[in-house]
């Protein structure tokens, strides 16, 4: 059989969804497991912009904490965004059981809670007690920045994927886009409780 | 996933080549015009005068490149799949693709390609007229501020040709292939990895109306947060670059580990897919702090911060410390694809096994491990301690042993070869022989009293053009004259390519060799004049270096033959290769193989027992030709 012949075949058969999914044609392998992998490696390099302003933070001030910060409003921020994570754990599981009308309640409740951090922020930086022109404001202020920018384009996707949910759209498919959704906001969550919370409020 | 039938306005013979750019500019222009509203619009709410140039732009650029994404074609192609729509199918399928969002990594690949053979010929004829200009000693030829601006212009785009056109162009056109996938894991985000070059293109030619970035590609503080407004446009574009650069590693890595083909394992992974592998670790994780750095520059110029601001507690030295944590492992997102090639293109035409497989790709993991622990060679006269300059030249210094690795496994595989000299196997040789000039003159930058004396000394520009010139750029015609039969079905003229190479290797040996001198005599880098005692060498280096530059006029030519009607046809495996890219027809069909091929030996394996790399089963193996 002549190559070409057999490839215009083969793309009669998969062309069309192929052309548009993301992972055309790749027999064998499953969209969620590629996706996710996709997904972690993104989030580990994200890791590394975080640690660039980590370190600027540090090198600039040392372990030294030269600025009050307001150190239980940190606290109820932190516990805003685990909350929110425990919510959307109750999404997951409810889309495991296929309940996606259960999940996108969850993932509301999820998106609430990150809306409760992102005006937590905008009161720390309204009140702080120093400014950005600093060498610690500079650190504080874009690494907190930096921060609620990923956490804002998380509430984005929430947002995008309840919409979806809740018009059913998962039914019949793969639920990896709402999934992915969920690890993005893990990850946001442990890069504020593990690192950004006790490098610029515990230290 | 479901597809929509793509409209006849859109796939109908009268439909414009270049609609979806233009409809992407105009997208542009429109985001960029509500961002900068916006910010104006804070602004005065905050009780400021409306404009200031650079917070408008800044604000108004990252409402304008989202808005460009989606006009060239994210939105039919993906961004209708977050609210819930059918993904349109709304690409041109002839020719007209290769201006549009296209998914196929083969033509996504030759977008790279040709865009990155043009802006190196672009920057090439920018170096020629620095050549000019350092004729004579004075610095009048362009004067000082378009001297400065010229080099940088040449540095960031010869950079950019480096880290992305045999990573960007190759790697994507020929890693499917080569592990025996259909495409990369995710064909969507390979196609906005590379609509996100255009923005930087556009950014930095129009920074040179604002003042241009006088401080070079390396845009240390506290020039580039005092110079002209053009600096904040070169920090945009490099951060978009910076992200294609990223979200390409991710493919890549997503690409070989997930979508290798049935018996593919990693033993038996082509070399040129193991350097794109350990090349794309480095592009995935170090660019973000290249990345950071240039958002710290921009945020003290808009945002008020004070990280490189002394009088407030910032530190400069803190910019070169995150700069180099990148940019000195960039060095190697350049080189190591350059390896795979070299690698590839020398077994293939020695007519034998690459010798110690196992230690080259040793030698590749080891430079990606090593690549993050050196930066500080670049800071030996920065004043940073004194009890870091020790380690810093141990560890820069142990990098050549896995860079030796590689290099013996070059000499292993010529090594009582049959030594097949055709274009492709010159240009290989030259990487070998190019890059271990580049190797051996780096240790004296690595050795801190050495360094003391040759920092910032011409001696620096002819070491990093023989490792980078030798590394990436001779390799990248190795894989254009060695894959571009593949890719175009077509047979260039023999006699061109090895104009083309003996006229470049001898011209670039002739510019740099001497440039070492010039660099002995004392001459700065980055310093539009210099002493008039080293007229004499300058003016040699000039006119060799215009003889480099003239090398490229056999090779455009030898392209533009290509399209020509009567141009020879190529067969589907010219070169007699065992590797799978040449199992299918030339240029290869829409996803590649006609059935998933099934690997059984390993690719190199010239004049051992098994007869074949692969089988496509079911496929008879003369129908392949």
């Amino acid at each position: 059989m002549n190559t070409l012949e057999t490839s215009a075949t083969m793309a009669d058969e998969h062309g069309s969804a192929a052309a548009a999914a993301d992972v055309p044609g790749h027999e064998g392998h499953d969209p969620a497991d590629v996706g996710r992998f996709g997904l972690l490696l993104f989030l580990f390099s994200e890791s590394f912009l975080f640690a660039a302003f980590i370190s600027a933070r540090l090198y600039l001030s040392g372990l030294a904490k030269p600025e009050h910060v307001n150190l239980s409003l940190g606290v109820v921020l932190t516990a805003l965004l685990v909350a929110s994570s425990l919510l959307s754990y109750r999404g997951l599981a409810a889309l495991r059981r296929g309940d996606g009308r259960a999940a996108a309640r969850w993932l509301s409740g999820t998106v609430l809670l990150g809306l409760g951090f992102v005006g937590g922020v905008a009161i720390e930086w309204s009140t702080a007690e120093f400014s950005i022109t600093s060498a610690y404001g500079s650190a504080f202020y874009s690494v907190t920045g930096l921060h609620a920018t990923h956490l804002i384009s998380g509430l984005i996707a929430l947002a995008l994927g309840i919409r979806l949910l809740r018009r059913n759209h998962f039914a019949a498919g793969s639920t990896w886009g709402i999934r992915g959704c969920i690890i993005y906001w893990t990850y946001v969550d442990l890069i504020w409780v593990l690192v950004i919370f006790p490098v610029l409020y515990l230290l | 996933m479901t597809t929509v039938p793509a409209t006849a306005a859109a796939r109908g013979p009268g439909t414009w080549a270049f609609r979806w750019i233009v409809r992407g500019l105009l997208f542009g222009v429109a985001g960029f015009a509500i961002g900068a509203a916006m910010a104006a619009a804070i602004r005065t709410a905050a009780g400021a005068e409306p404009w200031d140039f650079e917070q408008n732009f800044t604000l108004g650029y990252m409402v304008a490149l989202p808005a460009w994404l989606l006009g060239i074609g994210v939105w039919e192609r993906w961004a209708r799949e977050w609210l819930g729509r059918p993904v349109a199918d709304a690409g041109p399928s002839d020719w007209r693709r290769y201006f549009a969002f296209t998914l196929d990594h083969k033509v996504i690949g030759v977008q790279y390609i040709v865009t990155f053979v043009a802006l190196f010929l672009l920057a090439g004829f920018l170096a020629m007229v620095l050549r000019v200009h350092l004729m004579v000693a004075d610095g009048s030829v362009l004067g000082e501020h378009l001297y400065n601006n010229v080099m940088g212009l040449h540095g960031i785009m010869m950079i950019a040709v480096a880290v992305a056109s045999l990573a960007g162009g190759f790697g994507n056109y020929f890693v499917p292939l080569l592990i025996g996938a259909r495409d990369v894991a995710f064909p969507r985000l390979n196609a906005l990895s590379f609509w996100l070059v255009p923005p930087v293109a556009i950014l930095l030619v129009l920074s040179l109306a604002f003042g241009g970035f006088d401080s070079g590609w390396t845009a240390y503080p506290p020039l580039s947060v005092r110079n002209a407004s053009g600096q904040v446009l070169f920090n945009l574009a490099v951060i978009t670059f910076g992200l294609s650069s990223i979200l390409g590693g991710m493919n890549f890595l997503v690409t070989i580990h997930k979508l290798r083909a049935p018996g593919m394992t990693w033993g038996r992974l082509p070399i040129f897919a193991w350097s794109i592998y350990a090349m794309s670790w480095i592009a995935l994780l170090f660019t973000q702090f290249l990345a950071a750095a240039l958002i710290m520059v921009l945020l003290d110029r808009i945002a008020g911060t004070a990280f490189f601001d002394v009088s407030n507690g910032g530190a400069p030295l803190l910019y070169q410390h995150v700069f180099w944590f990148y940019s000195h492992p960039a060095v190697y997102v350049m080189v190591l694809p350059g390896f795979g090639v070299a690698l590839e293109v020398l077994t293939h035409f020695s007519r034998k096994p690459l010798f110690a497989y196992r230690w080259a790709v040793a030698g590749f993991l080891g430079i990606l491990g090593l690549s993050g622990v050196v930066w500080a060679h670049h800071l030996f006269v920065a004043g940073i301690p004194a009890e870091l300059l020790a380690p810093f030249l141990v560890t820069t210094e142990l990098i050549s042993i896995p860079t030796g690795l590689v290099m013996l496994a070059a000499l292993g595989t010529i090594w009582m070869g049959r030594l097949w000299l055709r274009v492709p196997m010159l240009f290989a040789l030259g990487v070998v022989f190019s890059f271990l000039i580049g190797g051996i003159t780096g240790i004296f930058l690595a050795d801190v009293p050495t360094d003391m004396a040759l920092h910032d000394s011409y001696f620096v520009v002819a070491h990093f053009h023989y490792t980078i010139i030798g590394g990436e750029i001779f390799a990248l015609f190795a894989a254009i004259y060695y894959w571009l039969p593949k890719m175009t079905g077509r047979m260039y003229s023999e006699r061109l390519g090895q104009i083309h190479f003996w006229l470049m290797f001898l011209g670039f040996n002739a510019t740099f060799l001497p440039m070492f001198l010039v660099g002995f005599g004392g001459m700065n880098r980055r310093v539009a004049s210099y002493e008039p005692a080293l007229q004499d060498l300058n003016v040699l280096v000039s006119v060799m270096a215009f003889i480099l530059g003239a090398s490229f006029i056999p090779f455009v030519v030898n392209m533009v033959g290509l399209a020509r009607k009567s141009a020879p046809r190529a067969v589907a495996n010219p070169w007699q290769a065992r590797t799978l890219e040449w199992q299918v027809s030339s240029p290869p069909p829409l996803e590649n193989f006609p059935v998933l091929p099934v690997v059984e030996s390993h690719p190199y394996d010239y004049g051992g027992p098994a007869p074949r790399h692969a089988v496509l089963p079911g496929v008879e193996p003369e129908a392949a030709q």
